[in-house]
């Protein structure tokens, strides 16, 4: 393998982690604060995707064509607010009774999964359809002969690196981020001390799943979206969360940058098919030797 | 302040507290006593709704609180140190302090220095993770959690247990000076017994999940409530 594809591998690995990070985030913190298992995270993803591709539809049909470039300002947050309402609302009259009940949750999720799936085909029909970047990520840098970094992929980069950010900005300078983690840690005290945990979990169920959002806002520029999309990328987030451990967003960073990469590069050396095989074998085997994942909350009694 | 009236609650098939009655008047410690296993621990988190009650009736400032959440008792102003500690390991201490606030009708999000007074040792190590503090500096800690949020009721659970000597002189100190402001009552669960006794107004020895032996502190000897905590 030339350095220039060995780099545009690694590249493009990167990419792949950036939206597992958005993924694997939600799927950690609803794990992390609830013990809810979320098989239908993904489709948060299509959902957020979808909003993408509705947004552009609008700037289409209702504004002028030199604001289309623009559309996917307006579709970043919008992704962001139908996923994380979606989530609420999901929170409220499903996953709320189903706490403490781990293994249920994911066959009620699951469920929904199918539902929301089966939805998206019904609304927008069973084939994919496309978002068309704007004009202004087409193209890339060229850094030498053979070997350019895509802007679509360099602006995904940025755009996970801003959602980390703020995320962690978030958990651990603000009031709000201080009572989730007390809650991760400590449900009962936390209530103890009168932070009201359904609320929490509530905002934070949704909070998980507007991240969804933008990484299926963010995947519309990669390619055609449709009712299957979440599922492209739920099983690899999964596994970023189990590799990395639960509750810290260093181990989800770390987590989604090892799968991202390796099955990027592994998937170019071999087949498709293989490459996964490769990675996953890989991860079992780290999990043989540390079955907490590479990061993990140390808490001081199971319970 | 707070009244309980012939609670019962049980785990499974196994009653732990039965008809249990108690009443912890405005400003007063009130010691609870008992042998390990008699039920002082479900008493307290019957109160603070950790556990519910299955029958009977729990009551504070006049109001039935039997039935209401957890969070919405530690915001009417009862709070809770926890045999356990229950530190957060990993927030600090100056985060846990923080937490504290949670239950402030009214929010501020510093800590009032008056807590440093009580505690001077906390200051020096607001940075440090709760987890990484000793079991002494831990309980020290949950009772200014506590009292950071200025409650009408402190329950406190053994909260000389496994501590050293100086602590607990100064954990003494605290309550004594918690009792002479005289705006917060106790209700103190403890099996040290010269120590709650030094401290309460009057106290109260639990046996299989009720009241069996009660009355004021004040000439009280203590070889009568250790013929009850005796095996």
């Amino acid at each position: 393998m030339s350095p220039e594809i060995f780099i545009s591998q690694i590249f493009n690995g990167l990419s792949l982690s950036s939206i597992l990070l958005l993924v694997g985030l939600g799927l950690s913190i609803t794990f992390g604060i609830m013990g809810v298992i979320n098989f239908a995270h993904g489709e948060f993803l299509m959902i957020g995707a979808y909003s993408a591709f509705i947004t552009q539809s609008f700037f289409i049909k209702y504004l002028s064509a030199d604001l289309l470039g623009f559309y996917f300002f307006v579709a970043l947050p919008v992704s962001f607010i139908i996923a994380a309402f979606i989530g609420f609302i999901l929170e409220k009259f499903l996953i709320r009774f189903l706490y403490g009940r781990t293994y249920e949750t994911i066959l009620a999720t699951w469920g929904v999964s199918l539902i929301l799936q089966q939805l998206a085909r019904n609304i927008f029909g069973a084939n994919n359809v496309d978002v068309s970047s704007p004009t202004w990520l087409r193209g890339g840098i060229t850094i030498s002969e053979g070997l350019q970094l895509p802007y679509n992929r360099l602006f995904i980069l940025a755009i996970s690196t801003i959602c980390i950010i703020g995320m962690y900005c978030f958990f651990y300078r603000t009031a709000k981020g201080r009572v989730i983690r007390a809650v991760m840690q400590n449900r009962t005290m936390s209530a103890c001390l009168g932070v009201p945990t359904s609320k929490v979990d509530a905002f934070t169920f949704a909070l998980g799943s507007g991240l969804a959002g933008i990484a299926g806002c963010v995947v519309s520029l990669l390619g055609s979206i449709g009712p299957s999309t979440g599922q492209n990328y739920i099983i690899d987030a999964f596994m970023v969360v189990v590799l990395g451990g639960v509750g810290k967003i260093v181990g989800t960073i770390a987590g989604a940058l090892a799968i991202g990469i390796s099955s990027s590069l592994f998937e170019f050396i071999t087949t498709s098919s293989m490459g996964k095989v490769i990675v996953f074998s890989l991860i079992i085997v780290f999990l043989q030797w540390k079955p907490q994942g590479m990061f993990t909350l140390k808490t001081r009694k199971l319970d | 302040m707070l009244k309980i009236e012939n609670i019962n609650i049980f785990y499974g098939e196994t009653q732990i507290l039965r008809d249990l009655s108690l009443e912890i008047p405005k400003g007063t410690i009130v010691a609870v006593m008992g042998r390990n296993g008699v039920g002082k621990t479900t008493l307290l988190k019957s109160i603070m709704g950790i556990l519910k009650v299955n029958s009977g009736k729990i009551s504070y400032n006049d109001q039935n609180i039997s039935k209401d959440p957890i969070a919405k008792r530690a915001k009417s102003g009862i709070a809770y140190v926890p045999q356990g500690r229950e530190i957060f390991p990993y927030l600090t201490v100056e985060e846990n302090l923080l937490l504290g606030l949670e239950a402030k009708v009214k929010k501020t999000y510093t800590v009032p220095d008056g807590i440093f007074e009580l505690f001077p040792a906390l200051k020096g190590m607001l940075s440090r993770k709760g987890g990484n503090l000793s079991g002494g500096q831990q309980q020290q800690l949950a009772i200014a959690r506590a009292l950071i949020s200025e409650p009408q009721l402190l329950l406190l659970d053994e909260p000389t247990e496994g501590i050293q000597p100086s602590i607990v002189f100064e954990i003494e100190n605290t309550i004594r000076f918690i009792k002479e402001q005289g705006n917060i009552s106790v209700l103190l669960v403890e099996q040290y017994v010269d120590f709650a006794l030094r401290l309460a107004d009057t106290y109260s020895v639990i046996e299989k999940g009720s009241v069996v032996f009660s009355g004021s502190t004040k000439g009280i000897s203590k070889e009568i409530i250790n013929n009850h905590l005796a095996v």
